[in-house]
């Protein structure tokens, strides 16, 4: 079974205002000390290999890094704004 | 024979009834188009209005853009059909590349409700063209999303060409260079935060100016009819 995630950050040009919340939050919390904080997401995809296997086809995109790249970069992540990294986890195991 | 403008509905779109009420008070004829529409019912414009489409689920727009009828909105819109976007309109219309840029969660991380002057920049668009340049108008703004950002060189760009269409004379949610509102190159489609669809009478509006998109459109069509 393949396991991606994929973790999607705000570009350090942009400003991330929940980042900056938290920031002026921490000194309640007595932590006085912190220079910075930028919230992403982590989106972790499961890939049905049973289904991967049946519906393949010569022209389909069947390569697990393939696929997410292009889920990444198409859907997940808006890259006007966005950066982000694919890791696979438990390989292609299909 | 009025022209027929399609309102948009997707899962989660609010404004939809008050922008058909705009266009049938602005003389044209609302067309009811649903997200999963297969053909564009033969509308001379498309305006896809406000609300949460797909409950804003990953960034507000990002779902909507993969709707049956947004291919079919591309295509039209890439043939010259008027598109007009407002709030998260405009989200999806950044969302699908039919404008360059993107809308980001207000700098001050509230969510603003209350009227904004803007300053009509453009009056070469298809929703513009009714106006005077450089005309002061009050739309309402109500957004959470609607900070304005795009690299340097898009906004130089932008400006250089004439495609910031709107500006914030009190920028409420920290948008770069004060825009409000863009079109895309051909300015035929456009896309601003806030509501002229809210402001076309004077009972429940801030002031009536949004009744000129829907003149500036009617006019672009009977332009290109006599053509």
């Amino acid at each position: 079974m393949a396991r991606v995630v994929v973790d999607v950050m705000l570009k350090s040009e942009i400003l991330d205002p929940q980042g900056e919340a938290v920031l002026g939050a921490l000194p309640r919390l007595g932590v006085n000390n912190v220079k910075s904080v930028r919230i992403g997401k982590r989106v972790e995809i499961e890939f049905d290999d049973a289904k991967a296997e049946s519906e393949r086809s010569d022209d389909s995109v069947t390569d697990i890094e393939e696929q997410s790249q292009i889920i990444a970069d198409q859907l997940l992540a808006n890259p006007v704004i966005e950066n982000f990294t694919v890791s696979v986890l438990d390989g292609n195991a299909a | 024979m009025s022209a027929r403008i399609g309102i948009v509905t997707f899962p989660g779109s609010l404004d939809d009834r008050d922008a058909a009420r705009a266009v049938r008070l602005g003389g044209a004829e609302p067309v009811w188009l649903w997200h999963d529409e297969a053909v564009l019912r033969s509308v001379d414009a498309v305006f896809l209005p406000g609300g949460f489409s797909y409950g804003d689920a990953l960034r507000c727009g990002a779902i909507a853009r993969f709707s049956e009828v947004m291919g079919l909105v591309r295509d039209a819109a890439a043939r010259g059909l008027p598109v007009i976007g407002v709030c998260n309109g405009f989200q999806v219309l950044c969302e699908s590349h039919l404008l360059p840029g993107a809308l980001v969660r207000n700098a001050h991380l509230r969510y603003r409700n209350r009227p904004a002057r803007l300053r009509v920049e453009s009056t070469a668009t298809a929703w513009t063209s009714a106006y005077t340049p450089g005309a002061e108008v009050v739309f309402p703004a109500k957004h959470g999303e609607g900070r304005y950002v795009a690299d340097e060189a898009t906004l130089d760009r932008l400006e250089a060409n004439g495609q910031v269409v709107f500006r914030y004379l009190d920028n409420p949610n920290g948008a770069m260079r004060d825009i409000a509102g863009i079109a895309n190159e051909a300015g035929n489609v456009v896309g601003l935060m806030p509501h002229p669809e809210h402001a076309v009478e004077a009972l429940t509006g801030p002031s009536t100016d949004g009744l000129g998109v829907v003149a500036s459109v009617l006019a672009h069509l009977s332009e290109g009819a006599k053509r």
